[in-house]
């Protein structure tokens, strides 16, 4: 007699289907998901894992970690990034290296995918977790992510 | 002589009095169905719903509405411009005209009938045909599958519904709903029929979830798969008036269940010693329209829990399942009926 096993087991699925909507209905006003948006921009605080921009977080003494090993430009599938480079004499040691003059960004072309920080060998640079970037000008999205006067950070590269 | 044309004009006047307030009671029912389906479904999906329009978003279906109206009438060139213009009008009439004979109290009833239940059966299957129109005359592959599967859904679902309302009837022995709320005064007819009665009204929300053709039975119109089925080629208010019927449609099959299974505007049978409605008899509409928007919510509940059937598994509910049971259900209900098994309070 599968049938009316079939018909008994068809009510008791849905009716533990609804018993859950019906839990999830009862105690929604306790954690409903939605974020009111422009009303509370002030508190809002958006996850670790949010992919806002691509950022380069500097020191106090203005140093970052990037040295200028190109990865990230290569890794990018769409060449977001851009770093322009020179060979520069290193003060401390008094060889010739190589140092970014300029680590640009294009915000406008990036789709977010994070190849670039995966590939980075000194995390030099990060997802920052801002998400305004609307911006009036074009021009605004095309970011060079290093501080003018910054340079590299003593010991990353031994 | 002019006696009587002066009783066929206040007749006349009478008529046009009673159909506008309905319209316009219903119309705005209607909107405040659609903002609470979408409060309901926001409340079940962890979300907030509308609250931006008035206040808790009270005004937001108006706002819709106002929009709707203000909107150019679009359609197809390849259409068929007299069926195409003809169907949303099927719809809209064919669910307006069901509402006339509920009974909101036992004064407030615009058309008491002595076939009602009949009556409302017979005018529910008449949607059906506006839809098949609109899908048809819209000359669009989507419409016309839409229109279709609705013409199969309707067709199959419309015998669980008659069979599981006859099931009822036969506790009744009358097919007119001011009797059959008269009947109920020993007590809601899901009680007196007990298990039969229960049998049949889980038999009807669900064949009635398919009449209106609202998920999980909501292959007509299967955003995710037609577009919008039926009315995929309808714009401005030709499409609210098929939004507002089906909404409507949902009122009037759980209107029909509040009557037939839970007593219609009588009070629950504890709160009779009281006598509230004997002093104030227009409590009726509250209880009428409290049970009848519990059922609305149940529907609710059901398409936001279930996923929407197949065709094939559609079928295979209605026809290997619903209406055997159905029919296995009239017998045991006749069998009850017969040894006076009821239970009367």
């Amino acid at each position: 007699m599968s049938y009316f096993g079939d018909i008994y087991k068809g009510i008791k699925t849905l009716l533990t289907g609804m018993s859950v909507t019906g839990k999830v209905f009862l105690n929604n006003k306790n954690n409903s998901i939605t974020q009111q948006y422009p009303d509370n921009r002030e508190t809002l605080k958006m996850f670790n894992r949010f992919r806002g921009e691509v950022v380069m977080p500097h020191n106090e003494k203005n140093e970052h970690t990037c040295t200028g090993c190109q990865k990230c430009e290569i890794a990018c599938p769409n060449g977001s990034i851009e770093i322009i480079w020179d060979r520069q004499i290193d003060p401390e040691s008094g060889k010739k290296k190589k140092m970014i003059d300029q680590h640009i960004y294009h915000l406008g072309m990036c789709t977010m995918c994070g190849l670039c920080i995966e590939a980075c060998p000194t995390d030099a640079i990060l997802w920052a977790q801002n998400y305004e970037n609307s911006v009036y000008d074009r021009s605004a999205l095309t970011k060079v992510l290093n501080q003018p006067g910054s340079k590299i950070m003593p010991g990353v590269e031994d | 002589m002019i006696l009587s044309i002066n009783i066929v004009e206040n007749n006349m006047l009478n008529m046009l009095l009673i159909a506008a307030i309905y319209l316009g009671i219903f119309s705005v029912a209607g909107l405040f169905l659609v903002l609470l389906e979408r409060k309901v479904a926001a409340w079940f999906q962890l979300r907030l719903g509308p609250n931006r329009v008035g206040p808790w978003g009270l005004l937001q279906t108006m706002a819709d509405a106002l929009k709707l109206v203000s909107k150019e009438l679009t359609g197809t060139v390849k259409a068929d411009k007299f069926l195409y213009n003809l169907a949303p009008y099927f719809v809209i009439i064919s669910s307006l005209m069901a509402l006339a004979v509920f009974p909101f109290t036992q004064e407030f009833q615009a058309f008491d009938i002595n076939i009602g239940i009949f009556f409302l059966i017979a005018i529910s299957s008449i949607g059906v045909i506006g839809i098949l129109l609109g899908g048809w005359a819209s000359n669009n592959k989507f419409a016309l599958i839409g229109a279709m599967r609705s013409g199969v859904q309707t067709i199959s679902y419309e015998l669980s519904v008659g069979l599981s309302l006859v099931t009822m009837v036969l506790l009744t022995g009358t097919l007119q709903l001011s009797e059959i709320i008269e009947v109920q005064k020993n007590g809601w007819l899901i009680v007196q029929g007990h298990i039969p009665a229960i049998i049949a009204f889980m038999i009807y929300m669900i064949a009635g979830t398919a009449e209106t053709n609202r998920a999980p039975f909501d292959m007509v119109e299967a955003e995710s798969e037609l577009g919008a089925g039926f009315h995929t080629e309808y714009s401005g208010m030709k499409f609210a008036y098929f939004f507002l019927a089906e909404f409507i449609n949902m009122f009037i099959i759980a209107a029909i269940a509040a009557t037939v299974f839970f007593g219609g505007w009588l009070e629950p049978a504890w709160l009779t010693p009281l006598g509230i409605a004997e002093v104030f008899p227009a409590i009726g509409v509250f209880w009428f329209l409290g049970k009848t928007f519990a059922l609305v919510f149940l529907m609710m509940w059901f398409r936001w829990t279930f996923p929407r059937l197949r065709v094939d598994q559609l079928l295979t509910l209605e026809w290997k399942y619903l209406l055997p049971l159905n029919l296995l259900n009239i017998v045991l209900m006749a069998l009850i009926v017969w040894l006076g098994l009821t239970i009367q309070i």
